[in-house]
């Protein structure tokens, strides 16, 4: 049994962690890992690097075919679409974002990882508005990138 | 108590609308139900146990638990949760057990109506089934208890899994409010008539034709049809199920889909502060909903030792901040007239409370996310013959893989049929619509059902899709004795 069944939190393990040079072009992170009934995310791919099996089978994003255009992050229904890209010693981190208030670019948000856990500041770079769900770009430290996966907006 | 900033749905300030209610004057909004502006105006106890005289709130929101009956404009046992709120109207509290009003229908003669296909139920099945059905050619009626179309797509603020034929990647609510745009269109081409705020009361006997009564409720002036058809489609839906634990009747106890319903449909917070109970995807699902709404998650408790919903769902909730405690149920809730307050308490590898890991959660709202119960009343009445399958949530009506029950011309669709989730519903319904309408000697198109067939397989293929594959499987199985006779 995978840890996650019990807790909801993905660890290291569970995932597909791209190469530094990978990182450094920009790849989507699809923390998707269970046979779910769901595939919006190949169709939304430009350059078909996300491919499925079957409409069960969970989707493999290919990293070398992968652009990080982060179109993918907002058509996900279970919001686990995540777009990092690495530069020097931060990473842009795109995320899902469903809450009030909406940031604006230029603001500074909390950043969140994965339990749910505050871990410092970090910079809004763009928001992208896909229907009502909004993609949030960041500017993390590049050791957090694959932590950070929420922001909470501070009032 | 109201929600007026969502990050998904539009809450407008809408028409103030005054009411009586217990000799005040109170106000609620266009759109509401009696019991949604009740409770926007601070009051949730709407009944009174007969044997005890403890306070009662609604527990699911639907017009299925009855906790919720008042007397409206002098008609007793009105179900508040899904009466419509009109100007002026007077509500009351019931004492004891209602006085039988004077004939209700004594002025007003009964209205007929014979269609090709009755549709009961405008969930995702019951509208999927009857645009299926029009489609084909068929004359079809689709009767609602609710103001609204759409059955439970209503407060589904998510996106849909599944495929881009399930219309995956949009959210219930606009796929509710799609289907009813296709609906209208047979509507308006005269394929179609719609009868919300109407409740099928019962079957009745008829020489060749299906017969049932319908009592539609316009402005609580009650109009009674006696409604004939060859073929009918029952797209009843489910029920949320109760757990069993002290203090489970307090007002602020309630179905995780009641929650929804409140908040999502009429954009009343239930309260502030909630425990949700059951980690499967109602629970986790309906947990974040609560968060966008501006209500907090003290945690979800689950009393099996995994997740049961999508880890996807799981984790957005992490995220945010909210414990998930799997091996964890609840054991009492306390109060006054209302929740106060919980006890949770951790469970053996049997499921038994651990003496001594009592925890107590201050909170004002308890939801239950633990399985829902087909609606089957209908279907038993007709007599079509039902099982009991556990995979299926309780029981249900025999049925081939056309939807069709032990009753020539009885078809059944959706959670009605075995519960499982919207996607699947709509599949069925369609195929319900068709085999409904093909029986009766419309354009026959066999592809198109084995067509609907291979997508619902598909989507059932996976290991969520394990229990209603068994469910049906044993459905099916079941249909083919030769008592049975579908």
């Amino acid at each position: 049994m995978s840890t996650y069944e019990k807790d909801g939190i993905l660890i290291a393990k569970d995932l597909k962690i791209p190469s530094e040079k990978q990182l450094e072009k920009g790849v989507a992170i699809i923390e998707c890992v269970q046979e779910i009934p769901c595939n919006p995310c190949v169709d939304s791919c430009p350059v078909h690097a996300i491919s499925m099996k079957d409409i069960n089978a969970p989707p493999i994003n290919d990293y070398e075919k992968c652009i990080g255009c982060t179109k993918c992050i907002g058509v996900c229904p279970g919001l686990a679409i995540f777009v990092i890209k690495v530069k020097g010693d931060t990473a842009l981190v795109s995320l899902p974002y469903e809450f009030l208030p909406i940031p604006n670019s230029g603001d500074t948000v909390t950043a969140i990882d994965r339990t749910g856990t505050p871990r410092g500041k970090a910079l809004v770079k763009r928001v992208v508005k896909n229907g009502k769900t909004m993609v949030i770009t960041i500017e993390v430290n590049k050791q957090d990138a694959m932590d950070i996966r929420n922001i909470r907006v501070i009032s | 108590m109201r929600i007026r900033n969502h990050p998904i749905i539009d809450f407008k300030k809408r028409k103030e609308i005054p009411f009586r209610f217990q000799k005040k004057t109170l106000v609620g909004e266009e759109g509401d139900t009696i019991a949604s502006a009740l409770h926007a105006s601070g009051v949730k106890i709407l009944t009174r146990s007969y044997t005890y005289d403890s306070p009662r709130g609604f527990f699911c929101g639907i017009g299925k638990c009855s906790s919720c009956l008042m007397r409206v404009n002098g008609i007793p046992n009105v179900r508040t949760c899904i009466a419509p709120l009109t100007p002026g109207i007077c509500v009351e509290m019931q004492e004891k057990l209602a006085q039988l009003p004077d004939a209700e229908f004594k002025k007003k003669p009964k209205k007929t109506l014979e269609v090709d296909i009755l549709v009961v139920g405008a969930g995702p099945a019951g509208l999927s089934a009857a645009i299926e059905g029009a489609q084909q050619g068929a004359q079809v009626l689709i009767v609602d208890e609710n103001q609204r179309l759409g059955g439970q797509l209503i407060k589904q603020t998510h996106k849909f899994f599944g495929s881009k034929n399930e219309r995956a990647g949009t959210r219930g609510i606009d796929i509710a409010a799609q289907l009813e745009t296709d609906l209208r269109t047979f509507e308006k081409e005269k394929k179609v008539t719609v009868m919300t705020d109407a409740t099928v009361i019962g079957y009745y006997e008829s020489k060749n034709l299906h017969r049932f009564g319908v009592i539609q409720r316009m402005n609580y002036e009650s109009i009674l049809y006696d409604v004939r058809c060859k073929n009918v489609v029952l797209a009843t839906g489910a029920m949320e199920n109760m757990l069993l634990f002290p203090g489970n009747d307090l007002p602020g106890v309630y179905g995780a889909g009641a929650v929804q319903t409140l908040m999502n449909v009429y954009g009343v917070k239930p309260g502030n502060k909630v425990l949700m109970v059951g980690a499967g995807n109602v629970g986790l699902i309906v947990s974040y909903q609560l968060l966008q709404a501006g209500i907090a998650v003290d945690r979800v408790v689950e009393a099996a030792p995994t997740i049961g919903g999508y880890h996807v769902h799981a984790a957005k909730l992490r995220r945010c901040g909210v414990p998930i405690q799997t091996s964890h149920s609840i054991k009492e809730v306390y109060g006054d007239d209302h929740v106060e307050g919980a006890v949770v308490v951790k469970l053996d590898s049997n499921w038994k409370p651990i003496p001594g890991t009592e925890e107590e959660v201050k909170c004002d709202t308890i939801c239950l996310a633990v399985g829902l119960t087909p609606s089957t009343r209908l279907l038993s009445q007709i007599g079509a013959v039902l099982e009991f399958i556990p995979e299926a949530g309780g029981y249900v009506a025999l049925h081939d893989a056309s939807m069709r029950t032990s009753v020539k011309g009885v078809y059944v669709a959706g959670d009605a049929s075995g519960i499982e989730e919207a996607s699947t519903a709509m599949i069925e319904g369609k195929i319900a619509g068709l085999a409904a309408a093909v029986s009766l000697g419309f354009k026959q198109n066999k592809k198109l059902l084995s067509h609907y067939q291979k997508e619902l397989d598909q989507l059932r293929a996976g290991p969520f899709g394990e229990k209603p594959r068994i469910a049906k499987q044993k459905i099916a199985h079941l249909a083919e004795e030769p008592h049975v006779h579908v």
